[in-house]
């Protein structure tokens, strides 16, 4: 065996400086996520085995100098916050309420913005770009702005009535806003785009020439889709509904505006401790519980999804 | 337009006379020195470096040209911020670093926001305006606030219903408009249902005036007696269209309310809006004769804020006669002001709904603060009823 050469000794160094670069790379989401998620996180942990007491802020410490020197710590670990969340059973209701309006918003937002996204990849490229425009274009106004001006539209005066009563179409003002109809449409309405653009993403890359064979084997269109575009464009079904599905499970603003004053969701429960009753160990213990309940199985469901996709 | 009274003008005069002094003793700051006599002759700059105060009102709370007039007179950029509920002025001031120089919360949520050490002391000699207010609200404020070291009154507020005229006498012609039973009593409710209900979105306060129909103490702190205020508010909840506390305003104008509890000024506010769109809508406000709560909004300033003396020149400004005369003339609440009495519009000082008549006053009652464990329980029964669970 000879010395390396001077050329393979710069490819190593080349290699592992490359390495490091990626390293650097990876990095930069890892660190996004210690400072913006984990960090948080471990800050409402902490809070959720806190008490509360009149302060500023209002919880107690969870650990306490109660004298001068150093061995005279305390700790003030309060786990009843969780206890207390499985002894009342209005949040496990305002928890799956919860998920029901979001699973059937993401359903109808599905069913809507799959034709929208089929429509939008199939059509010309000069024409692409300009429809997605139009799909981001509301979010250059504000979302809160954007839900208000539900409010003029669905209430009892507001232009759909007036138009309706205008129409003939009905004799007395329907009553739409603060029903649970008026819920579904604000979320449908604001997590369409969200929908849409995963969709379209993977819509736009597929292969049509599957779709060319299967139609030269003598494949109905129906079956065609069924059998070939949808499950082509799985990727972009389970990416779209995540996208709806998981912020519309929190909705606060939405339900809070558009909604009756009976649905309790449980984004309008962590509202409640935290405001009403000032409770922010509670809130914490909700909101971690949340995160435990809905998250977890979410990134497990997508480890075994991506799993799946790799062995095929 | 500022108007100068006799009582600003000396002061100006005085201002010039010390300009020259003033300037010699901070030549490299440009600040806008005037001058505050009180007690004598007690002189200081009264405005901060940055002239700027970020304010943080009741929605619907003052005159539109207030802000206007203070910002020109002393050349201060004012940020001015709205809430419509005390919960969330609480939060803000318990988390801290609020950013806000002066904050208005009703009394009873400021009791506990001073034993929570949120507030500043208040700097009495550069508040001279102090002199123009009623020493019985000053006294109640005390209350909650002993010595008054932190809050100053701002205006006072009284629960009652707000109702359509007409609506009414057509849905449940035969319903007590005297009385809180035109809510709570579900016999007139259920007819009442189809033309609106609202009520306001504070358990708190509607706890009182249950307790107060039911005949008990309205500050009753007592699980038993919330016991039978929740059971009263079930028997109404299906017949309530809306629980909220600032759209009923909006919806009784357009006549998309029947009845609404709701606060005096709120109410009235509607009354002259649809007075204003001649929609025909006739609203009047009534304190029920089983008595209601009244609740006295301060001024305090959060420990924290950078402003301090902007802020303090700001309420003493609000204490001017004329001006605080203006905000009750334009939103139809009583301040605590009696320097103020002579400029107010003889329609809002003869309403009884602004300043109630001796009679209804004696059986107004101040909301006393809630301790936290009965809080929880409150707030839980107010849950269940909102669900209507």
């Amino acid at each position: 065996m000879s010395e390396p050469s001077s050329a393979q000794l710069t490819t190593s160094r080349r290699l592992r400086s490359g390495a490091r670069g990626r390293m650097a790379v990876v990095a930069v989401p890892y660190l996004w996520l210690l400072l913006f998620f984990l960090i948080p996180f471990l800050i409402v942990l902490k809070i959720s085995f806190s008490t509360t007491q009149l302060s500023m802020p209002p919880y107690q410490p969870l650990v306490q100098w109660t004298g001068e020197q150093l061995n005279q710590l305390r700790l003030n670990i309060n786990p009843g916050n969780f206890l207390y969340l499985w002894q009342d059973g209005l949040y496990a209701q305002a928890f799956l309420n919860s998920i029901k309006v979001a699973a059937i918003a993401t359903f109808i937002t599905l069913l809507i913005g799959y034709p929208m996204a089929y429509a939008i990849a199939r059509s010309s490229i000069k024409w692409r770009g300009v429809l997605m425009m139009m799909v981001i274009l509301p979010f250059w106004t504000s979302f809160l702005l954007r839900v208000y001006a539900w409010i003029g539209i669905l209430k009892n005066n507001g232009l759909l009535n007036n138009l309706l009563l205008w129409l003939g179409v009905i004799d007395e003002p329907l009553v739409i806003l603060q029903t649970n109809f008026a819920v579904y449409l604000g979320i449908v309405y604001s997590y369409l785009p969200f929908m849409i653009m995963p969709l379209y993403a993977t819509l736009e890359k597929m292969d049509l020439t599957l779709l060319e064979a299967a139609n030269d084997l003598g494949c109905r269109p129906l079956r065609t889709f069924l059998t070939i575009t949808v499950p082509l464009s799985m990727p972009g079904i389970v990416a779209g509904c995540m996208l709806v599905f998981i912020p519309a499970v929190g909705e606060f603003v939405i339900p809070s505006l558009l909604g009756p004053p009976d649905s309790l969701m449980i984004g309008k429960v962590l509202w409640t401790e935290f405001f009403n009753n000032r409770d922010w160990p509670v809130a914490s213990a909700v909101a971690i519980a949340l995160l435990l309940l809905l998250v977890i199985p979410i990134v497990l469901f997508q480890r075994a999804q991506a799993r799946a996709a790799e062995s095929e | 337009m500022t108007v100068l009274s006799s009582q600003t003008f000396p002061k100006i005069t005085l201002i010039w006379l010390m300009l020259p002094l003033a300037l010699v003793a901070c030549s490299k700051k440009e600040q806008a020195v005037t001058a505050s006599v009180s007690n004598g002759a007690a002189v200081s700059a009264l405005t901060d470096d940055e002239k700027v105060l970020n304010v943080y009102n009741w929605s619907d709370y003052i005159a539109e040209d207030t802000v206007k007039n203070f910002e020109a007179k002393y050349g201060i950029k004012v940020n001015y911020d709205v809430f419509d509920s005390n919960e969330l002025v609480e939060t803000k001031m318990l988390s801290g670093s609020s950013g806000y120089d002066i904050v208005v919360p009703s009394s009873q949520f400021m009791e506990r926001q001073v034993k929570a050490g949120v507030f500043a002391k208040l700097d009495k000699l550069l508040l001279p305006n102090l002199s123009n207010l009623d020493p019985t609200t000053v006294k109640q404020v005390a209350m909650y606030d002993p010595n008054n070291e932190h809050a100053v009154p701002y205006m006072w507020s009284t629960d009652g219903i707000g109702y359509n005229v007409d609506k009414v006498k057509q849905f449940a012609p035969d319903a007590p408009l005297d009385s809180w039973a035109l809510i709570f009593d579900p016999k007139y409710a259920a007819k009442l249902k189809d033309c609106g209900i609202s009520i306001l979105d504070t358990a708190s306060d509607i706890r009182s005036i249950v307790l107060l129909y039911l005949g008990k103490d309205p500050n009753s702190q007592s699980p038993e007696d919330l016991k039978l205020v929740e059971a009263q508010l079930m028997k109404i909840r299906p017949f309530v269209r809306k629980i909220n506390s600032s759209q009923y305003i909006e919806d009784l104008a357009n006549g998309d309310l029947c009845v609404a509890i709701g606060y005096n000024g709120d109410v009235l506010q509607a009354r002259d809006r649809a007075f204003e769109a001649k929609n025909g809508i006739n609203i009047a406000y009534v304190i029920p004769k089983e008595g209601s709560i009244v609740t006295i909004d301060t001024m305090v300033i959060p420990a924290d804020a950078k402003h301090q003396k902007n802020a303090h020149l700001f309420m003493n400004y609000l204490m001017e006669p004329e001006v605080a005369a203006a905000n009750s003339n334009k939103v139809n609440y009583a301040n605590g002001n009696i320097a103020s009495e002579k400029f107010l519009n003889e329609s809002v000082k003869n309403d009884p709904a602004v300043y109630p008549t001796a009679e209804i006053k004696a059986k107004l009652t101040p909301e006393l603060s809630i301790a936290d464990e009965y809080n929880r329980l409150l707030t839980r029964t107010w849950t269940r009823f909102q669900t209507g669970k």
